[in-house]
């Protein structure tokens, strides 16, 4: 995803001179090609995250359209203030872009994993907050937040993540959730790398004649309340699904529209990490696995939940 | 509310002791807009007043008719409690007329306790939250430097302010730049909200502090108009390096029994205090004519 990202600055730095790429002593190469064509635009603040947003604010306030790129959890909460008042209170146009979504970082250790970003994010006026669920929608919200008037967030995972679909029906377009598995036992709501285990969950689960639908919130604000509430009108249970704490992400997301707007009576489980840090180290899918939140851990607890329901 | 723009020509022949005289209204309309909303930083406001007053007469590139001009020099008060003084000299300036000033800290109006972007013409930044103006100030001398556009931005921070790591972040980040189109200034009071600078967290030595994070320093009396705007006139004082002045003040200037006193940092005077600041100004515009 991070790969899919530079990319699409670097083309919207070549169309568009007034996007900058600021980084806090990050991304040592992947970089290279934007520092070598647009070296003025492509700066370095060093180790300094409060700086860093800080200089975007002022950036924006001549006019650029400044990225702020860095690993996510200090992108996001050392400067969170800076964020706050420079960027939201002025609602300038600076994309933030947190590399290292959920435990994209997972030996690193729980300093680098980003699991409480997004309820930080989306708590503040005039943010935007996008969480892309492969390469091409990394892509695609990159090049849409050049054009979007006001702060956004975007949260990136790593590298190596697959492609969702293989062909896109759909245009990109902030806000706008997409269907991407037809069903009527229950939704599957995911964002981020958690879509693509949401669409193995409900593969698996078909085996056991369980036809769950999949819904992709690649925007968590603003969200797509149509899309949700369809869901629950058609299917009756939901689903979400993030590799983010429940407390705040999307699962709290889709939580207040159901509760604010839904006419029918809804079944609805957040699956995420409960209020945790990860307390011993392992690689991104053990560490999935110890929480809960790999395929097969996820399609037990949806099987039985669906089943438990029918029951009552 | 939108403000009304007043189309008060530019007033560069005003002479040294028209601003003397200026200084004292500025400091009577400071002390007025914070009586009648209640509440207000009167004393951090009353240390910068000639600072205010030497940028926006005598340093700064403005139009006050085009508040948006491009070309125009930026200031950015990064001590956002002492508003009162930027919005008394935006309003002698003639970016707006004196009356809005009337509307501090009043219910629906733009003009509040902290200055707000977009709300109030020539107000560059919102501040309040301290140790935000410099970085804010890079970006936008960057962004000047790479479209060679000659504009420079002038910031004013407060010394308890510089207590904040975010503006030594910065510091280092303008000198690595060579962000000679930036200055710093410093409303050196030695005085925070709750008590002297030097017993509470120390900044001394503050000018050589600068010095190593690769800034050129120069030190003035901050309530000499002609020396802080004989300084400010000298920007850059090198080639390739940012520059900051660091003004010695008085925190709470002008009103005797409020100078070098932390409990005039948030305190509104009572009305025999009131009457006693009214004397102590208008005897000192007196002596002037």
């Amino acid at each position: 995803m991070r790969n899919a990202f530079v990319k699409a600055v670097y083309e919207q730095a070549g169309k568009d001179d007034r996007v900058y790429l600021l980084n806090a002593d990050i991304g040592a190469f992947v970089f290279d090609d934007f520092k070598r064509d647009f070296p003025k635009r492509c700066i370095n603040l060093g180790v300094a995250e409060a700086n860093m947003i800080g200089v975007a604010a002022g950036l924006a306030l001549s006019g650029k359209v400044p990225f702020v790129c860095t690993i996510a959890p200090f992108v996001t909460m050392r400067c969170m203030e800076q964020i706050r008042v420079d960027m939201c209170l002025q609602n300038l146009n600076v994309n933030i872009v947190g590399v290292g979504a959920g435990l994209a970082y997972g030996v690193l250790g729980p300093t680098h994993h980003a699991i409480e970003d997004i309820a930080i994010m989306r708590a503040l006026p005039n943010m935007t907050v996008i969480s892309p669920g492969d390469p091409w929608e990394a892509y695609e919200a990159a090049k849409a937040a050049v054009r979007h008037e006001g702060p956004v967030y975007i949260r990136l995972a790593k590298s190596g993540e697959p492609s969702l679909v293989e062909h896109r029906h759909n245009a990109f377009q902030i806000g706008k959730g997409v269907t991407l598995r037809e069903g009527k036992d229950a939704t599957l709501i995911a964002t981020g790398c958690m879509v693509k285990n949401a669409l193995c969950v409900a593969q698996k689960l078909s085996c056991e004649g369980i036809n769950l639908r999949v819904v992709n919130i690649h925007t968590i604000k603003p969200i797509d309340h149509d899309i949700i509430l369809e869901s629950a009108r058609d299917t009756g249970t939901i689903f979400t699904m993030e590799e983010h704490s429940i407390i705040g992400g999307l699962g709290s997301a889709v939580a207040e529209v159901l509760a604010e707007e839904s006419t029918e009576k809804v079944q609805f489980l957040r699956i995420g990490f409960k209020d945790t840090f990860c307390e011993v180290v392992g690689s991104r899918e053990y560490l999935l696995a110890k929480h809960g939140l790999d395929v097969t851990s996820v399609s037990k607890m949806v099987a039985n939940y669906i089943r438990g329901s029918s029951v009552q | 509310m939108t403000l009304h723009l007043d189309k008060k020509p530019l007033e560069k022949d005003l002479i040294a002791v028209d601003l003397k005289k200026l200084a004292y209204r500025m400091r009577r309309q400071i002390i007025d807009m914070a009586v009648s909303a209640g509440g207000g930083h009167i004393a951090p406001a009353l240390s910068a007043v000639e600072i205010l007053i030497s940028l926006y007469f005598r340093i700064l590139r403005i139009n006050p008719e085009d508040s948006q001009w491009p070309e125009r020099d930026r200031f950015i008060l990064s001590k956002g409690h002492g508003c009162c003084a930027l919005y008394a000299v935006l309003a002698e300036r003639g970016f707006f007329h004196r009356d809005v000033l009337k509307t501090y800290c009043q219910d629906g109006h733009a003009m509040g306790g902290h200055p707000e972007y977009n709300n109030i013409p020539g107000v560059e930044a919102s501040t309040g939250s301290l140790g935000h103006g410099l970085s804010i100030a890079i970006g936008i001398s960057l962004a000047a430097k790479n479209d060679g556009n000659t504009c420079r931005s002038f910031v004013l921070l407060g010394d308890g302010e510089c207590n904040e790591g975010s503006v030594w972040e910065a510091a280092m980040a303008a000198s690595q730049f060579q962000l000679d189109n930036l200055v710093a200034i410093i409303d050196y009071n030695k005085l925070l909200a709750t008590g002297f600078i030097k017993d509470v967290m120390a900044l001394e030595p503050f000018a050589m502090k600068w010095k190593a994070f690769g800034w050129e320093v120069r030190e003035v009396n901050g309530h000499d108009i002609n020396e802080v705007s004989r300084t400010l006139s000298e920007v850059p004082f090198v080639e390739k390096r940012p520059s900051v002045v660091i003004a010695h003040t008085v925190k709470g200037k002008g009103v005797s029994y409020m100078e070098n006193n932390p409990i005039w940092h948030y305190r509104v005077p009572n009305k025999e205090e009131l009457l006693r600041a009214y004397k102590e100004l208008n005897e000192g515009l007196q002596s002037l004519t």
